[in-house]
């Protein structure tokens, strides 16, 4: 019942897109974004969303898949697309009783939504071409200069490789649980809300007893395999960058100056 | 020959500085002398909570003894410079497998030792490599550890230590959360690293016949060594063995049975083709 859960989003695949560099893919997600908030106007946002296409095309990422990420957000995006439709002053367009729809209204929730779901989607891309473990990888080195500030950074990534590392564990763990609990009785699927939250106490204390357990007996296995934190610590596979990567990270610089062109010129 | 782990009157208590009724902490080792042989099997035997995994954790610097001392390679396991040195010389894998590997990919998981010692990435790639296919894990390496059984896990914790290339691995039950093929297939691995590479192994257990394949057998009981000897030696001891709570292998059993009806059975025997020649034997 709880197998079907998918770590993350990865979706595997061997295309351009996938084999770039994880750190770059993190910078120019990041520059995307910046494409996407520093835009004024719908010229510029178009850029964005076509940068934001060619990437999707070149990752041949089937596009149900961004059906699927902007699924989540459809409430914020109506909210705040009536808000702004509402409550935005300018030239009347329609009125009925005490609703006035203003042109300049109807243009900036038209631009909201158009901004939030590139930004939802966009981003979306960096997740489903990048393993989670390679995620937290870079992630670890491009937050390697904080280390200097006494942020623990390696700890950081080791605790998210751990819970990757476990969520698969933890589900199988609490299937048994709960096929434990009903065998002696418990009904978990009937019942109002509260009556249904209370069932799920005998399930969630055997869990976080035996997560405990684990954590100890882990902890156990990491120091007799000599680790003592960061320090001197080498990697099996480093992460390396070529060409390729210079050049997708080139392209999306283009494109951000093209987005400031744009505002400069049309405003 | 050369040893490569002694404990010397080794006395060990849990500390009871969490307990707010302060009862007198029990005493887990009394006065436990114990030599190991470099490249020796050596089994050690005794039912719960007689000590075993509590020595077997005094190998490897987990625990120090309270009193008496244990060498490990040369080194006092109570100098904490030397820490890294003992653990490096001695692996220890534990009962549960999924509780003891840390990476999401198999053979990043081996390498884990090898990236918190520091070692560079060419010749990591190497000893991981060869650590796997030794435990015949090669072909899985891409694969993550929810997807293999529980035998095949086992068998990456144990190239995870192999990669550190110890002289010596400490298995602390490591098959009894296995089913018998897991079983088998662990165990094949741990003589294979034994006879073919040298590896002295100590093999806690509880399962006899596990034992039975050993050079040595360690018998504990109340934080004791009661016997210590060659398997057939200490099986032959049948009644001795039912007194601690402990079995025999099934032969060893049937020969002690038929002894019991008067006919001429030696307990001495612990392997099936043995039992097989000795009813021949008795039939003839």
């Amino acid at each position: 019942m709880l197998s079907d859960i998918t770590i993350g989003q990865y979706f595997p695949g061997k295309s351009a897109v996938h084999r770039l560099d994880p750190r770059f893919k993190i910078i120019i997600t990041a520059i995307f974004i910046v494409m996407l908030f520093s835009a004024d106007t719908f010229a510029g946002l178009a850029i964005g969303l076509i940068f934001m296409c060619i990437s999707y095309g070149i990752s041949k990422i089937p596009g149900k898949l961004i059906a699927k990420s902007l699924k989540p957000i459809i409430p914020i995006i109506v909210i705040t697309s009536i808000l702004n439709l509402f409550f935005i002053g300018g030239a009347s367009v329609f009125h009925i009783w005490k609703i006035n729809i203003t042109d300049e209204g109807l243009r900036t929730a038209a631009f909201m939504v158009i901004r939030i779901a590139a930004l939802i989607a966009g981003s979306s891309l960096l997740t489903y071409t990048t393993s989670p473990i390679i995620l937290t990888d870079a992630v670890e080195q491009l937050m390697e200069p904080l280390k200097k500030l006494h942020f623990p950074v390696h700890e950081l990534a080791m605790m998210m490789t751990i819970a990757l590392r476990f969520i698969p564990t933890l589900i199988e763990e609490t299937d048994k649980i709960m096929a434990a609990q009903k065998a002696r009785g418990a009904d978990m699927d009937s019942g109002g809300l509260i009556h249904r939250a209370k069932a799920l106490i005998p399930i969630l204390i055997p869990l976080f007893i035996s997560a405990f357990r684990r954590a100890e007996e882990l902890a156990l296995a990491m120091e007799c395999r000599c680790y003592k934190g960061g320090e001197g610590r080498t990697k099996l596979k480093t992460l390396k960058s070529g060409g390729a990567d210079y050049a997708a990270m080139s392209l999306s610089l283009l494109f951000l100056a093209g987005v400031f062109v744009t505002n400069a010129v049309l405003q | 020959m050369e040893k490569i782990i002694t404990a010397e009157h080794v006395d060990f208590h849990y500390s009871n500085d969490y307990d707010e009724e302060k009862t007198e902490p029990v005493q887990v080792l009394k006065d436990l002398s114990l030599n190991i042989k470099k490249g020796e099997f050596l089994a050690i035997l005794g039912h719960n909570g007689c000590g075993k995994s509590t020595i077997a954790k005094h190998f490897n610097a987990i625990l120090l003894p309270c009193g008496g001392k244990v060498y490990t390679a040369g080194f006092d396991t109570s100098d904490e410079a030397h820490l890294f040195d003992i653990r490096n010389h001695v692996g220890m894998v534990f009962q549960n497998p999924d509780n003891q590997l840390v990476a999401t990919i198999v053979e990043e998981d081996v390498a884990f030792a090898l990236e918190n010692m520091g070692v560079d990435p060419a010749e990591m790639r190497e000893r991981v490599d060869s650590a796997l296919k030794s435990v015949g894990m090669y072909e899985y390496r891409e694969h993550s550890p929810h997807q293999l059984s529980g035998g095949q896990k086992q068998r990456v914790a144990i190239a995870g230590i192999i990669a550190m290339r110890p002289d010596c691995i400490v298995l602390d039950e490591p098959t009894a959360m296995l089913d018998p093929k897991g079983r088998r297939e662990v165990i094949s691995t741990i003589r294979e690293l034994n006879e073919k590479y040298g590896i002295t192994i100590v093999l806690i257990t509880h399962y006899m016949d596990e034992a039975a394949q050993a050079d040595r057998v360690v018998v504990m009981d109340g934080g004791r060594i009661i016997m210590d000897d060659v398997p057939s030696e200490v099986f032959s001891h049948v009644e001795k063995m039912k007194s601690l709570g402990l079995d025999v292998p099934q032969v060893t059993e049937l020969m002690f049975r038929l002894s019991e009806l008067g006919i001429e059975g030696d307990t001495h025997i612990i392997d099936e083709d043995g039992c097989a020649e000795a009813l021949m034997d008795i039939l003839s």
